[in-house]
């Protein structure tokens, strides 16, 4: 079955800076997938690559079959097909909770006003927050902020979805909430890539980890590796923590 | 450029200098009027707070013509026969205290309570405090929006020509009476006051820009 | 010599104050209007990739934030009429308001828009929307809705403004001012009154532009906060 997201020698600078360095890795349809390594390892860089948030100098980015680093791509029609949640939620703060879930498929599908509200609903459903659905952004705590960001991009059906980094700007004790949704999310087969620092999610969680450091692929296995770590580096990071 | 001579250029740039005179004039005495409004819009007595407030809104909200003419036609009425340098002078001074008070008024609260705090356990007297604590810091921020509020008077100085003091506006409205090209002179005369506002604009903004860019923030 | 106030010789011209603030408040409702409009274009053009464009919008609201409005006022008016086009007064006042205002309104735009977080645009972007309606639903509603005080706040010096334009005859609150001060020779109290007619007008705008605020923005009116 091809691929729903594939990279093959992914070399990416800013300015002078080169921070991917021939990455290539491969998402199944369905499967979950985390990233994780220190700051500056590329992990964010890369997943940014896959939505064409970034542009890249040379390789190749596939994503649902079609090539991302096409000139000629229609990029917006690609992007409905991928969800991207942030780590500071961008959610819009002068929408509602229902705006902000509506607005793209009000805008980018034209789907009525109606119908737009009752997928908001069912969306919020999901992730747990169906009592705030008229609240403004600025009324929820970080944990519901997020939770909502990941409705929104649920709202638009999307074949797979990007997470970069999604707790780490929120309070210990509401990373829980936000984890357990991505959970139910992936046990019902959406395929996600995550670029995380919770090792015990990804080791529960995901089917593969990746592990990046300088900007390449370090090592790759099933989310047991993180007890039994093959490479100094991998040994290293995990034991710092980080 | 039929007719536009350098006579004419040089009328202008007399002109400009009394426009420059009446806009340092105005600005001082407004600097000295607006002091004794911010002082008085921070004051202890609620009522001076409330009174100097409601001549604030009241300057604010009045046109600086409607001012002009105010004091140059009323008060002629009264017997005071003023030279129209005064009454634009005297106009401009009252339009300054209003906006500058209030702007420095903002000055002065946005100096952090804490440093007023510190400055009363000390045991100096809230004059002391003003003078030695607050307003020093103070004046630095209210550099920029001063700077940039002398733009405002030094535009405003065209008003005077609506009741003939000749400066720049009244000597082009007086070379354009005679030459009839208007793109010409007044786009001469605009350039002018450009040449004074412009550089004046860009020192505020630069003014500010240091002003956020190198403060530290006390712990 | 004392001076003996009589306000009552003003009262048989009190149609003509009111026509005279009616016309200022036409003047500042068309005003507001077609600048805002100018001033949100000439924003989008200080934002745009175009370097030429960016110059230009820069160049124009510079020009004008440096120049005194009387100028502007004769060099458009007398201007336009030595080529031929003679415009109604009171088109020609309601053009140099709009000149002049819609460079006031571009710097104030401008900075809104400047206060829209980078990510919030990448969200939009990455939920597939498109440049224009990003630039509608993410930067101008919200920049708009954070600037709307000093956006009110320029256009009530706006109108204050406009007395300057009696200097081209135009029949507004000032011109009449003028007038009816000649004619009663009273001119204390004729400013003196008109004076409050402008502030009675500054506070009517005010709570004008307080209501419709309310009105078109949904979360100021819920939430009370700044965005």
């Amino acid at each position: 079955m091809a691929a729903a997201v594939s990279l093959r020698d992914v070399h990416k600078r800013f300015g002078e800076v080169e921070v991917l360095k021939g990455v290539s890795f491969e998402v199944a349809p369905g499967e979950v997938v985390a990233i994780i390594g220190r700051s500056g390892s590329g992990k964010s860089t890369a997943l940014r690559c896959v939505n064409r948030l970034e542009t890249i100098q040379s390789g190749e980015i596939e994503l649902c079959g079609r090539r991302v680093d096409d000139p000629a791509l229609d990029l917006r029609a690609l992007r409905r097909d991928v969800g991207m949640v942030f780590q500071s939620y961008n959610l819009f703060p002068h929408l509602t909770v229902a705006e902000n879930i509506t607005l793209a498929p009000r805008r980018v599908r034209r789907t009525p006003p109606a119908e737009a509200r009752r997928i908001a609903e069912e969306v919020l459903a999901r992730v747990g927050l169906s009592d705030k659905i008229d609240a403004y952004p600025e009324q929820l705590s970080g944990g519901q902020q997020q939770r909502v960001a990941i409705a929104r991009s649920l709202a638009m059906e999307p074949k797979v979805m990007l997470f970069d980094e999604v707790t780490s700007a929120l309070d210990p004790h509401l990373t829980g909430e936000v984890l357990k949704v991505m959970e139910t999310l992936a046990k019902g087969g959406m395929t996600m890539l995550v670029v995380t620092h919770e090792m015990a999610f990804a080791r529960r969680v995901a089917d593969r980890v990746i592990f990046m450091h300088t900007g390449k692929v370090w090592e790759t296995g099933p989310g047991s590796m993180l007890a039994d770590p093959q490479t100094p580096e991998l040994k290293e990071f995990l034991a710092n923590g980080l | 450029m039929g007719g536009f001579t350098l006579t004419h250029f040089l009328y202008l740039l007399q002109a400009t200098g009394w426009t420059v005179v009446l806009t340092l004039l105005a600005f001082v005495l407004g600097c000295l009027a607006g002091f004794l409004v911010m002082l008085a819009r921070t004051a202890q007595a609620r009522w001076v707070r409330g009174l100097s407030g409601l001549y604030v809104d009241v300057v604010q909200g009045t046109p600086l013509l409607i001012v002009l003419f105010l004091i140059y036609f009323g008060l002629a009425l009264f017997g005071f026969e003023l030279p129209a340098i005064v009454a634009a002078a005297l106009s401009l001074m009252i339009y300054c205290s209003a906006f500058l008070g209030e702007i420095w008024r903002g000055c002065v609260q946005s100096v952090p309570r804490t440093q007023t705090e510190a400055s009363e356990c000390l045991g100096l007297s809230r004059w002391q405090t003003l003078r030695d604590v607050v307003l020093p810091q103070a004046m630095r921020i209210a550099t920029p929006p001063t700077v940039g509020f002398l733009v405002q008077v030094l535009k405003n100085t065209s008003l005077a020509s609506v009741v003939g003091f000749v400066e720049l506006t009244r000597a082009s409205q007086v070379i354009n009476n005679s030459l009839f090209q208007p793109f010409l002179v007044f786009g001469i005369a605009g350039l002018l006051y450009f040449a004074l506002c412009y550089p004046l604009s860009r020192l505020s903004r630069a003014l500010e820009r240091k002003l956020n860019g190198g403060r530290r923030q006390p712990a | 010599m004392r001076y003996q106030f009589d306000f009552g010789a003003l009262l048989p011209y009190w149609s003509d104050f009111l026509d005279g603030a009616l016309t200022t408040l036409t003047m500042t409702a068309f005003a507001v209007v077609f600048g805002l409009v100018i001033g949100i274009l000439c924003a989008i053009g200080r934002r745009s990739a175009s370097p030429l464009l960016q110059r230009l919008c820069g160049f124009y609201v510079e020009l004008i934030r440096n120049t005194p409005y009387i100028i502007q006022i004769f060099f458009i008016f007398f201007g336009l009429s030595s080529i031929g086009l003679r415009l109604p007064i009171f088109a020609a006042a309601v053009l140099t308001l709009v000149v002049n205002v819609g460079a006031y309104t571009a710097e104030i735009v401008r900075a809104g828009m400047d206060t829209i977080h980078p990510g919030q645009i990448e969200a939009a972007q990455a939920l597939g929307l498109s440049q224009p309606q990003i630039y509608w639903d993410v930067i101008l509603r919200p920049a708009l809705e954070r600037v709307y005080p000093a956006l009110t706040g320029q256009f009530v010096l706006m109108m204050l403004a406009s007395s300057i334009t009696s200097q081209i005859s135009a029949e507004e609150l000032t011109a009449v001012a003028n007038n009816v001060q000649s004619f009663s020779f009273r001119a204390f109290e004729t400013y003196i009154v008109v004076a409050v007619l402008y502030l009675a007008l500054a506070v009517l705008l005010k709570l004008a532009f307080y209501g419709f605020g309310q009105l078109i923005f949904p979360r100021r009116r819920r939430l009370g906060t700044p965005l």
